[in-house]
């Protein structure tokens, strides 16, 4: 392995313990192993009686997982994370105004910043969009940025989810169950609160109405029980109050959406649709689709219905298109960017690829267009014949992949079989955009159980963290 | 409320229903099972259960002979069979999964943990403690949902349809019990069936409905089949009553009653007009068994009227 040393959440380089940490580390030390075993169990028990499950790709059908939940919280302190919410409501606002800037008059394009192919190419671009105007020119109402902290401790972004980001969930399930395991943690520490979330995403979704609908009704749309984040769709709804869809309970009559009800059908103004675009509607896009609405494109066409996040968004999250983001921020806003992005070698360009190919050992390459830490190889973390077995893939798709540099993501303590040990981690935190941009204080910090392992995605047996931003 | 949402609301009612009156059904059949005077031959009576509960072919198919471990465990723990316990809680939990968001948390994961349980349990550890205290575990988890419905969940729609289709459920499975109970009555049972043998039999039948201390204090006198029937059929105050359940099925659905539900609504008034101005001595001209096999298929109308008319409504 290249990479030897990682930047400790808790504890610095000289061995002491961070300033903010100082309270949780002596909690931690005074509190009796037994009592904290007893703890772990319990939270399991929860998980679950709640039913808090996702369902894995790839298994028998139906097979439902908890995610692990570690009890040691990763903390952030309040000036940290003032620079960290600056940054990203920065990136998503210059990530906002390019999507409506390529649905519309393409001026990046123009002024040259990123080749038109590049977009206007990708398999993301939705040229149904072209023209089309959104209330607010606002597309990703929801994004569930990942970030990460690497070398020094400095923060990069590793990905901007702009179609439907997931994971909010767990961070507000994980804060219930702290509270609810270790309630003198919060009386001694001032964790600012993440339970408002639920309200800021139906103000959000509300205020992003179309135009002219005074009192709108919101609707949160799923794939259905099987899916493997449907408890977070049945949780938001809850949560909201609001119904939760499936594509057979809606219908599309003279460009207006309806839902079937018992007491006949009821209008529908803004749909949270986790459904991907491919199969939002059989008539416009994927035809097998058995999930989607027949003719729910023309009436968002028609600006009758908001669909959150719009369609065509993954425009602007796509893997290529990642490395211009810094410039999209000095383009639109005249700002520098306030966090980092991570070196990319883009594959499809011949130098790119030569350079990845010298270098598998130490890169880590990703699909374009992949997620969930499916198909991806972490260089430092393979064996040759895996990184040689890649490498066939990649010489013959050189278009499909990206890569970057391995990060020394940080660690942090977390519950493993042997006691406590240092584990790498991301954070997701959620930036909400309507008429105004909103973010509740926190994410989802997801943890690699595995010893060394970088990949956190819980489809890959990560775990999760309750996340602490602590107040000044 | 979305017709989808207020489908499975009314199967999760159903199937939990289902579940724990099927307990009551086989307790009462296994007790009878266990009485001296039944001899050794207690295959007609499983046999006889079976029929009624319409599940004779799926067990013939599996079983060539009706012995109480075989019926015992078809019912309860059979994947493929789609009225055992196992399935039954499994359908409740599926259709309570599938609107987790509507229900109440504890709802929720009342459901959740009554199915984790049942998963769990294998024929080896039902035996251990004896199939009774698996059966009372099952009515006892039925309580506790109905329990934490009532306790939580907003009077509004929702819980409308949850009773619904617990009270449409309870009307047929009433039915059916005092149907497996006349079977069980008749072929091979003379006149002069000894008294002491009815008398347990009876009992059984009030016990599994858990009107035994009811019938006691409603009548202060002897058990007589005339009576238990008058109680389980046309005493309204009797909460597992035919009277009971389509009283129940007949003001739910007038509380939820939409532009195309009249003629539903009028066809459950007629029913439960029927057992509230009924006497039990008509009954037993027209034949009780009749009576019974016609009420189910009312019961049966009544559940197809109420998908179409809410359910599942054809488009717009």
């Amino acid at each position: 392995m290249a990479i030897t040393k990682f930047f400790n959440e808790m504890t610095a380089d000289d061995g002491s313990v961070r300033s903010h940490y100082a309270g949780y580390a002596k909690w931690l030390n005074e509190t009796p192993a037994d009592r904290i075993e007893r703890k772990r169990a319990e939270a399991d028990a929860l998980f679950h009686r709640y039913g808090i499950t996702f369902a894995v790709y790839g298994e028998e059908s139906g097979t439902e997982r908890l995610i692990p939940f570690d009890i040691i919280p990763r903390i952030i302190p309040a000036k940290e994370w003032k620079s960290l919410e600056a940054g990203l409501r920065q990136r998503v606002k210059a990530l906002n105004t390019f999507i409506h800037d390529i649905y519309h008059d393409q001026e990046i394009l123009k002024a040259g910043h990123i080749p038109a192919d590049q977009v206007l190419k990708n398999a993301q671009y939705r040229p149904e969009m072209q023209g089309v105007n959104v209330p607010c020119d606002i597309y990703a109402h929801i994004a569930g940025v990942d970030v990460v902290r690497a070398g020094a401790g400095e923060f990069y972004v590793l990905e901007d989810n702009l179609r439907v980001p997931s994971g909010v969930s767990y961070m507000l399930e994980d804060r219930r169950m702290m509270m609810r395991l270790f309630p003198e943690l919060f009386a001694r520490h001032r964790v600012a609160p993440v339970e408002h979330y639920p309200d800021m995403l139906l103000h959000t979704l509300r205020s992003v109405a179309p135009v002219g609908v005074a009192d709108p009704t919101v609707v949160v749309m799923t794939p259905g029980a099987y899916n493997s984040a449907y408890f977070e769709h049945a949780f938001l709804a809850q949560q909201m109050g609001v119904e939760l869809v499936e594509g057979q309970d809606l219908f599309v009559e003279d460009d207006q959406v309806f839902m079937r009800t018992t007491q006949g059908p009821r209008r529908v103004d803004v749909i949270y649709r986790r459904v991907d675009d491919d199969f939002l509607d059989p008539q416009a896009f994927r035809k097998d689709s058995m999930i989607g609405v027949p003719g729910l494109l023309k009436a968002y066409r028609a600006g009758r219905v908001t669909l959150s996040n719009a369609i065509g968004t993954g425009v602007a999250d796509d893997k290529s298109i990642y490395p211009y983001v810094p410039e999209m921020i000095r383009f639109y806003l005249g700002e520098e960017p306030i966090l980092n992005n991570v070196p990319t070698y883009m594959c499809r360009k011949p130098e790119d690829l030569a350079y990845t190919l010298a270098h598998l050992p130490e890169l880590v390459v990703k699909e374009v267009h992949g997620a969930g830490g499916y198909g991806m190889l972490v260089g430092p973390a393979s064996t040759k014949e895996q990184i040689e077995s890649f490498r066939k893939h990649l010489e013959a798709n050189p278009d499909k992949y990206i890569s970057q540099p391995t990060l020394a993501l940080s660690n942090c303590p977390t519950f493993v079989e042997n006691g406590i040990a240092p584990r790498h981690l991301d954070l997701r935190p959620f930036v909400l955009s309507g008429t105004e941009i909103q973010m509740v204080p926190g994410g989802l910090t997801r943890v690699a159980l595995r010893e060394g392992s970088l990949v956190v995605n819980s489809s890959q047996g990560g775990g999760t963290k309750d996340t602490w931003v602590l107040e000044a | 409320m979305l017709s989808r949402t207020a489908d499975h609301l009314f199967w999760m009612a159903r199937y939990m229903e289902r579940a724990e009156n099927t307990a009551r059904i086989l307790d009462v059949t296994y007790r009878l099972s266990l009485l001296p005077q039944n001899g050794e031959d207690v295959e007609p009576m499983w046999a006889g259960m079976l029929k009624i509960m319409e599940l004779q072919d799926t067990f013939l198919a599996k079983h060539p002979r009706h012995t109480t471990e075989a019926v015992l465990e078809f019912m309860i723990f059979d994947k493929d069979n789609p009225g055992s316990i196992y399935r039954c809680l499994r359908a409740t939990r599926e259709n309570a999964h599938a609107v987790r968001g509507t229900l109440t948390s504890e709802l929720w994961e009342t459901s959740n943990a009554t199915w984790l349980k049942m998963r769990d349990l294998t024929p080896t550890k039902l035996w251990e403690n004896g199939p009774g205290a698996f059966f009372e575990w099952v009515k006892y988890r039925s309580h506790l949902s109905r329990g934490v419905t009532i306790g939580t969940m907003l009077q509004d729609e929702a819980l409308r349809f949850i009773r619904l289709g617990t009270f449409l459920e309870r009307a047929d499975n009433t039915a059916r019990i005092l149907e497996v109970k006349y079977l069980n009555l008749l072929p091979g049972t003379d006149e002069d069936a000894t008294q002491a043998n009815d008398y347990y039999q009876w009992s059984a039948l009030l016990q599994s409905v858990s009107a035994f201390e009811v019938y006691r204090k409603v009548y202060r006198d002897q058990i007589t089949p005339l009576r238990v029937a008058e109680l389980l059929i046309l005493r309204a105050d009797m909460p597992r009553s035919l009277a009971r359940s389509m009283k129940e099925v007949y003001s739910n659905l007038t509380r939820v009653s939409n532009a195309r539900s009249a003629e539903t609504e009028r066809l459950a008034g007629e029913l439960e007009s029927h057992l509230r101005f009924g006497r039990i001595e008509r009954i037993f001209e027209v034949g009780f068994r009749n009576y019974l096999e016609d009420f189910r298929d009312r019961i049966f109308d009544l559940g197809c009227r109420i998908s179409e008319d809410f359910l599942i409504p054809a488009r717009a």
